[in-house]
């Protein structure tokens, strides 16, 4: 973040509020910095986008990624367009009260979004049977176990079901079972 | 909505503000003011109908303006009440009005499907309606009766507006569902004609729960954690 006005604002925040605290400030994006953002293990990366060309803004995040799996949150001092905007996982305003600013950083932190690249948008025969025991009641433990494949592993399964279909329901995730004939109804009453 | 970015106010017409925004028109019944404008400004007939004309305001910003966050102004002058009236009759539209025409077109929609479709669509919509009323009951029973007593100034006990709003889940999380069962899953037996409702139906309703929800949480509760800081101002 190059402003140091704007990380010190940040810092004031978390500092008043508690709940957050900045973990490292990187100035700039050199490689030297760039090794620095790999090794910080933080919850949420905060970023003016600011530091990114116009022509690269809206690959900004995708540069990001690249060093962290945290949550990537812009806080801008410029005006961001709708389409680069879209890409992180929440916008801070500089005019956001520090609660907003808090709530927006929570949200985007408890709910990383997924950007793997989306190829291919069918479900996969794994992901197939596992949507089946989900559907038929089946909690993470036991699908793992069913499979012999790690609680880690079920979850990613089940993110990309919900990334896939739009649906994120136990219950919708049975209608979905149910209408593609993955499972007749017998299975689930 | 070419007008979208004009500024909302107390001392537009009536008519004026339902061009800059018609999806209002629900805001207005649910307030009781009613369609007959006249030359009226919104506040003259917030006036006539005994509705805080900041709190109508409030209200129509909040519908209208994508991520807008109310003013500390705009929370200190609104009345809560004119704020708790509103949200008590939209909970009776979504259950009488919203709900009724989503669940009659669904089943004229899905009449087509073989038996076991139908019965597990239907089956959603119902859990669905069953924990939205949940969600509503215990708003109208603990949270509502409890601002109410903030707001006469008598004692609260251990409940808060921070309370509810940790607990204060996400009820269009199966709305969403229902949305994306329909738009890519939908039996090819179906009416194209009926699905076209029924989505619009679905986009509507989930777009007015939002709002409602970002009523709740942005501006019913800030209003009370501030009634809730002066009482204790008061004590001390």
């Amino acid at each position: 973040m190059p402003s140091r006005v704007m990380a010190r604002g940040i810092e004031g925040v978390f500092h008043d509020l508690g709940e957050f605290q900045v973990e490292g400030i990187v100035p700039d994006l050199s490689p030297r910095e760039e090794t620095m953002l790999k090794n910080l293990s933080a919850d949420a990366i905060i970023v003016d986008p600011a530091v990114f060309a116009h022509s690269s803004q809206s690959n900004a995040r995708q540069y990001i990624s690249a060093y962290t799996d945290a949550a990537i949150v812009a806080f801008s001092s410029i005006i961001l367009g709708d389409e680069a905007a879209r890409q992180y996982d929440a916008v801070l305003n500089l005019y956001d009260s520090p609660a907003d600013i808090i709530h927006k950083l929570r949200s985007a932190v408890s709910s990383p979004r997924e950007h793997e690249p989306s190829g291919k948008e069918e479900l996969s025969a794994r992901e197939k049977d596992i949507l089946i025991c989900v559907a038929k009641g089946l909690i993470n433990k036991e699908i793992a176990d069913l499979f012999n494949i790690s609680i880690h592993t079920v979850i990613t399964h089940r993110r990309n079901i919900t990334r896939k279909t739009g649906i994120k329901t136990v219950a919708g995730l049975t209608v979905y079972a149910l209408l593609n004939n993955l499972i007749d109804a017998s299975s689930v009453e | 909505m070419k007008k979208d970015n004009r500024f909302l106010s107390p001392d537009m017409k009536m008519s004026d503000l339902v061009e800059i925004n018609y999806r209002l028109i629900p805001v207005l019944s649910r307030l009781g003011l009613n369609i007959g404008f006249g030359e009226k400004t919104a506040a003259q007939i917030c006036r006539d109908t005994g509705v805080d004309v900041n709190a109508f305001i409030l209200i129509c910003k909040m519908y209208s303006y994508q991520g807008y966050l109310p003013t500390e102004d705009a929370l200190e002058s609104a009345d809560a009440l004119s704020v708790l009236k509103y949200l008590h009759n939209s909970h009776s539209f979504y259950l009488d009005d919203g709900f009724r025409n989503l669940e009659q077109l669904m089943d004229r929609l899905v009449a087509p499907c073989n038996r076991q479709q139908k019965k597990v669509i239907l089956d959603f919509l119902g859990g669905y309606r069953k924990e939205v009323e949940n969600h509503f009951e215990y708003e109208e029973n603990v949270f509502f009766p409890y601002v109410e007593s903030v707001l006469e100034g008598k004692a609260t006990g251990d409940y808060s507006a921070a309370a509810f709003e940790e607990n204060h889940s996400n009820i269009e999380e199966k709305l969403n569902d229902l949305k994306n069962i329909v738009m890519k899953y939908l039996p090819p037996a179906c009416s194209q004609r009926l699905a076209n409702e029924v989505l619009y139906a679905l986009f509507s309703l989930s777009e007015d729960l939002e709002k409602h929800t970002n009523i709740e949480n942005l501006v019913l509760v800030p209003m009370v954690n501030r009634l809730e800081k002066g009482k204790e101002g008061n004590i001390r």
